[in-house]
């Protein structure tokens, strides 16, 4: 018997209007079309979403972990970028 | 090794190790191990509800068991895929499953004789992997424990239909009722065997517990079942097939009998009731199904051609 090669998908799911499409799994399907169908019966059989996104697994680039430190050194230090970084007076009101 | 020094480190803070991390090779194959027979234990799962789906007394039991069966392909489904995170092969591990390399959870090689075992997999089988799969939710591995959160909210949809089942048939006749204690004692001893082997015996277990791949042994969830199951069975009217159990306050649980290991071996072995069968319905639905996969895929091909 032949193996099937369908491609594996990474599958993002919008939860309701106003969030961000989430991933929630992946899944292998022949085409994008019949990705987005798979999608909707394996992640959303409970309302659990009113969009979907689906993207070939090896079509994302993704930083690698081995490069930790170094990829994400340059906001590691810039602790002014962050509002508790300014002493203001207690007093001060909407501030 | 610094890289397993940090692996050690992250698992030991409970922070979760994702799939581009570095990781033992035997935590990656105990993982592939677990999974896989979880993902096969949701698939060969269908089978057993399965044959009752066009004998479900009403439409309304039978649109509720369509859906539960719909989710147990599902729960396969979210656990290949986590396999996958591992650079394990879905196909692959199909093919292990049906030629007998890989194992599934020994509870489905047992017949579902009457509707009443519908009513008991969902209240004793569904309710013993819940006890199981709850402490999964915290598993060392990420895309396992998301995997399992999803599955554990959709199981307990599962749990409440069995067990509402049953209450409809203990307020029914007298042959009705008899049937729910049929099953109970049926089910009762396959469903103890589900948290495997006693602790002693269970030879996985130390090191997924350092791990964090399992969070407890298999006795304390075998304990943690029975404590809560007693108190359902007296709800439900139905006794469980074991003259030892009883309330012991000293401990602070119940005492139970003890498992015909004979048995639970000699299932795990093949030589249950079922295992031949669910293994041959598996292969045929695999290569009935060959001549869809191909098509779809080579649609797939000819419309790219074409773009």
């Amino acid at each position: 018997m032949t193996r099937s090669s369908w491609p594996l998908y990474e599958v993002f799911v919008r939860g309701k209007r106003g969030l961000n499409h989430v991933h929630v799994g992946s899944l292998h399907a022949p085409d994008d079309e019949m990705a987005v169908r798979n999608a909707r019966d394996l992640y959303t059989r409970r309302n659990e979403g009113v969009s979907i996104w689906v993207v070939r697994a090896d079509a994302i680039t993704a930083s690698s972990p081995d490069e930790k430190d170094p990829f994400f050194a340059p906001a590691g230090d810039k602790v002014y970028r962050h509002p508790t970084f300014y002493d203001i007076p207690q007093d001060v009101p909407h501030l | 090794m610094d890289l397993e020094r940090e692996f050690e480190r992250v698992v030991a803070a409970d922070h979760r190790i994702e799939p581009r991390d570095w990781m033992p090779d035997g935590y990656r194959r105990t993982l592939i191990r677990q999974i896989a027979q979880h993902a096969h234990s949701e698939i060969i799962g269908m089978q057993p509800e399965g044959v009752w789906i066009s004998r479900a007394p009403s439409l309304r039991r039978k649109a509720i068991l369509l859906a539960k069966v719909q989710d147990e392909a599902g729960h396969g489904l979210y656990l290949y895929a986590a396999t996958e995170t591992l650079g394990a092969d879905r196909e692959d591990l199909t093919t292990k499953l049906i030629d007998g390399k890989q194992k599934y959870s020994s509870i489905f090689n047992y017949p579902t004789l009457t509707f009443a075992d519908v009513g008991v997999i969902g209240w004793l089988v569904d309710g013993a992997a819940i006890c199981n799969q709850v402490p999964l939710c915290r598993t060392s591995y990420g895309p396992y424990a998301r995997a399992m959160i999803r599955v554990c909210k959709e199981e307990s949809f599962h749990q409440r239909q069995g067990y509402e089942l049953l209450m409809t048939m203990m307020r029914g006749t007298e042959a009705q009722r008899a049937m729910v204690q049929d099953a109970v004692d049926r089910w009762w001893w396959p469903a103890l065997m589900m948290f495997g082997p006693s602790d002693a015996e269970s030879s996985n277990t130390e090191q997924s517990m350092v791990w964090r791949i399992k969070r407890h042994t298999n006795d304390e969830l075998r304990q943690r079942f029975v404590d809560m199951s007693v108190p359902q069975a007296k709800m439900l009217g139905v006794t469980f097939p074991d003259p030892k159990i009883a309330w012991n306050a000293e401990r602070g649980h119940h005492d139970f009998g003890e498992i015909d290991w004979d048995e639970f071996w000699q299932v795990v072995k093949g030589n249950g009731p079922c295992n031949a069968e669910r293994i041959e319905n598996r292969r045929t639905a695999h290569e009935d199904g060959a001549w869809v996969r191909e098509a779809a895929a080579a649609y797939a091909a000819k419309k790219e051609q074409v773009a």
